[in-house]
């Protein structure tokens, strides 16, 4: 125990003596925290839209205005003509075009049917199904109120559909309550598994690593000195965190705090773990901070935090059962967000749990005292 | 010159000599690509979706049918009341409900209103807003339809998905990946390269031989750029061969831009190095400094339009942001220099500028 103690004061030594790497690792989470909470969203406040106008009559005139008051779309051309607007389009000048075509409003009045045109920019496709369904949502308005005016005597109008959307869980629809813990997660992870990456990396590099093999300390007193001062270090980033979005962000705790540190102590071994493990087979430290990255990005990004799960295919939503990042996200999500309790997160726990067991035990076998 | 020659060869020689580093550096972005290109999709599928009917009949069975047979949607039950809903949503079990009220049927043969709820899972309100739209959608289609009589008015919309009809995905996703496996790979390829050389103190042996300080810096990059332009190379290919992804502008422009995106990443590399001492805070500020605001300040997963407004014109000086709308032009677009060209300018004056700074810290730290 002794051993163990005497090695983590040495760890914390070397940190904090890094001035550097001491303003480092807390100045970039509460930094980024701080600016990309706010920038997670699929949510398009306006959209730049160009509308050729053809027809110049009060029906299609009106039909403008009506997109441009809604609130969702920005006219940001008006023309009669199709004369530039292709290379509006393609300069991203306007993300759609609406195009309204000659005797749009002629054939409304006789035959009571007329079409538009909309070319929408679908580079990003997400943004282009939100935008072409809030294209339609006008034009279903616009047509009822059209139908009011113009509607003939004994013509039968259907009923009018009202759509009343509800949230649940976040009825404001504030996507920071959703991505604060995204982020949290991701910077934890990055932070704690570089941090345990690079120690041992840089140990090996220097050479001290075999002054260390020589003495008696036990493979499992070296892992748990490594991992033990890291830990420590990423509970604090993460309570920081936590802090910045309750008092900064608002982010809701509706769940038990205990049970998210219960989570995010079982998370982090599996997390450092990872990249203890990662440095037991590399040779330098820019080795350990390639592979470290690669596996970084392929857990965050499987991970469901910034994509949905549901929309990957089968087997990668598979292989996100082994995505320790994925748990952890559910479990602050369900806990923080949605109130969720023991029942709801025993699993994940258990899976984390098994995970961290799992991951050190492979990290004390592989990790040699031999010199290489 | 022939000085310089010969250390570019030094150099190469340290990146071949350590195979498993080489090894790792040329295929890991591949590997990334083809993992991601797979798995990891923007667009929402396979909500799974519950519809609450009280009193079913041939009209609202139309609707259900309409979720049925929707590739969005996974119908999970057509429930009578929304009692089984709470259960569902807590164990996430359900994403989205509809609620349609009682007597739908004899509601949408009359004239007043058709009340219909759209319930969404809220906690992930990015989603959550894409579902809501395109559920609202086919509930739209459906009331037009069986609404639709003679003598009432109708406006069709006719729309066209420009560049990117069949909203795939891969088409969005590679050139985001591009730009972010080319930034943090080559930002910290050169930062590590060039701290080691400090932390081990070979950097003073280098600073005293008669290479200028710049050759020392370039002969150091140089490697790299050959590096990064492989990278390019295999993932380009790969999005081609593997995705189908199209390339409708020109590729020689494209390998342009991507030589002038490397060159960027690097002059980054360098300034991170030259504020370092040590291989720890190098590689910390390159990858935990540029990975998040790289993957959410770029439009790589999340559309800029969006943002705030202050933190939308602090994406202007987001490298990645202007060279994805760059290999998006060309790729997807087939857009040319004569749109491209302010992009081209800004990715040109900040590398300059890069340099620029790179060049006057290491100057600074010669005396």
């Amino acid at each position: 125990m002794r051993v163990i103690l005497f090695l983590m004061r040495k760890e914390f030594l070397q940190v904090f003596r890094d001035k550097a790497t001491v303003f480092q690792i807390f100045f970039i989470p509460v930094v980024q925290l701080l600016v990309l909470s706010n920038a997670a969203t699929f949510d398009i406040k306006r959209t730049s839209l160009a509308v050729v106008d053809e027809d110049r009559t009060t029906v299609s005139t009106g039909l403008t205005q009506r997109l441009e008051g809604g609130g969702r779309f920005r006219v940001v051309r008006e023309q009669p003509t199709t004369a530039g607007v292709e290379f509006a389009l393609l300069d991203r000048e306007v993300s759609a075009v609406l195009r309204i075509p000659h005797g749009f409003e002629a054939d409304l009045v006789r035959e009571r049917h007329a079409s538009l045109q909309l070319q929408v920019n679908a580079e990003e496709g997400a943004s282009a199904g939100i935008i072409l369904t809030a294209a339609q949502a006008v034009l279903a308005d616009y047509t009822r109120e059209l139908g009011m005016t113009m509607g003939a005597a004994g013509v039968v109008r259907g009923p009018v559909l009202t759509i009343a959307t509800q949230g649940w869980f976040n009825p404001s629809r504030n996507y920071k309550h959703y991505m604060v813990p995204a982020i949290l997660v991701s910077l934890t992870t990055i932070i704690g598994l570089l941090l345990t990456a690079q120690n041992i990396a840089r140990e090996k590099e220097l050479g001290t690593l075999d002054q260390l093999n020589v003495t008696p300390i036990t493979k499992g007193q070296f892992i748990t000195a490594k991992l033990l001062p890291f830990w420590l270090l990423s509970l604090m980033i993460f309570t920081i965190g936590l802090l910045i979005g309750k008092f900064v962000f608002g982010i809701p705790t509706r769940g038990s705090i205990p049970l998210v540190y219960l989570a995010t102590a079982v998370y982090l071994v599996v997390a450092l773990g990872i990249g203890l493990f990662i440095s037991t087979f590399t040779n330098t430290q820019q080795q350990t901070m390639f592979v470290a990255f690669f596996v970084m990005l392929i857990y965050l990004l499987m991970s469901g935090l910034f994509t949905p799960v549901d929309s990957m295919p089968r087997w990668a939503q598979w292989a996100a059962e082994v995505n320790p990042v994925k748990h952890f996200a559910v479990i602050l999500r369900a806990v923080l967000v949605k109130g969720a309790g023991w029942e709801v997160v025993a699993r994940p726990i258990l899976i984390l749990a098994v995970g961290g067991v799992g991951i050190l035990t492979l990290a004390v076998r592989k990790y040699s005292k031999q010199a290489h | 010159m022939n000085a310089f020659a010969g250390f570019v060869r030094k150099e190469a020689f340290h990146i071949l000599r350590d195979r498993q580093t080489f090894w790792i550096l040329l295929l890991m972005p591949l590997v990334q690509v083809l993992i991601f290109g797979y798995a990891v999709r923007t667009d929402v599928r396979d909500v799974r979706i519950a519809i609450v009917d009280p009193t079913p009949s041939t009209a609202t069975r139309a609707l259900v049918q309409r979720f049925a047979s929707s590739s969005r949607f996974q119908l999970m039950g057509v429930y009578p009341t929304m009692q089984s809903l709470d259960d569902g949503f807590r164990s996430g079990v359900l994403r989205q409900a509809v609620v349609l009220p009682r007597d739908a049927d004899r509601l949408l043969r009359g004239q007043a209103t058709l009340p219909i709820q759209l319930i969404t899972d809220g906690a992930d309100p990015n989603t959550g807003s894409v579902m809501q739209s395109y559920a609202t959608a086919i509930i739209q289609r459906w009331h037009a339809e069986s609404v639709v009589r003679a003598g009432s008015l109708r406006i069709d919309l006719a729309t066209r998905m420009r560049y990117n009809p069949t909203l795939e995905s891969v088409n969005l996703f590679v050139p985001g990946l591009i730009a972010l496996v080319l930034t943090i790979v080559s930002a910290m390829m050169t930062a590590i390269s060039i701290t080691r050389e400090k932390e081990t103190g070979t950097m003073e042996m280098l600073l005293v031989s008669p290479l200028h300080p710049w050759a020392i810096v370039a002969g150091k990059v140089a490697p790299y750029v050959a590096m990064g332009f492989a990278n390019v190379l295999l993932v380009l290919g790969a999005a081609w061969g593997v995705f189908g992804m199209p390339l409708r502008g020109s590729l020689v422009l494209l390998l342009a831009e991507c030589l002038l995106y490397i060159l960027n990443a690097l002059a980054l590399g360098i300034v991170i190095s030259t504020s370092a001492q040590t291989q720890r805070t190098a590689m910390i500020a390159a990858l935990a400094g540029l990975l998040l605001p790289t993957l959410m300040l770029s439009g790589f997963i999340f559309p800029l339009e969006s943002l705030p407004t202050p933190l939308r014109l602090f994406t202007n000086i987001v490298p990645a942001r202007w060279f994805l709308l760059i290999v998006r032009g060309i790729m997807v677009k087939g857009a040319g220099l004569a749109t491209l060209w302010q992009e081209t300018l800004i990715l040109v004056g900040m590398t300059l500028a890069l340099l620029v700074l790179g060049a006057r810290r290491l100057a600074i730290r010669l005396d």
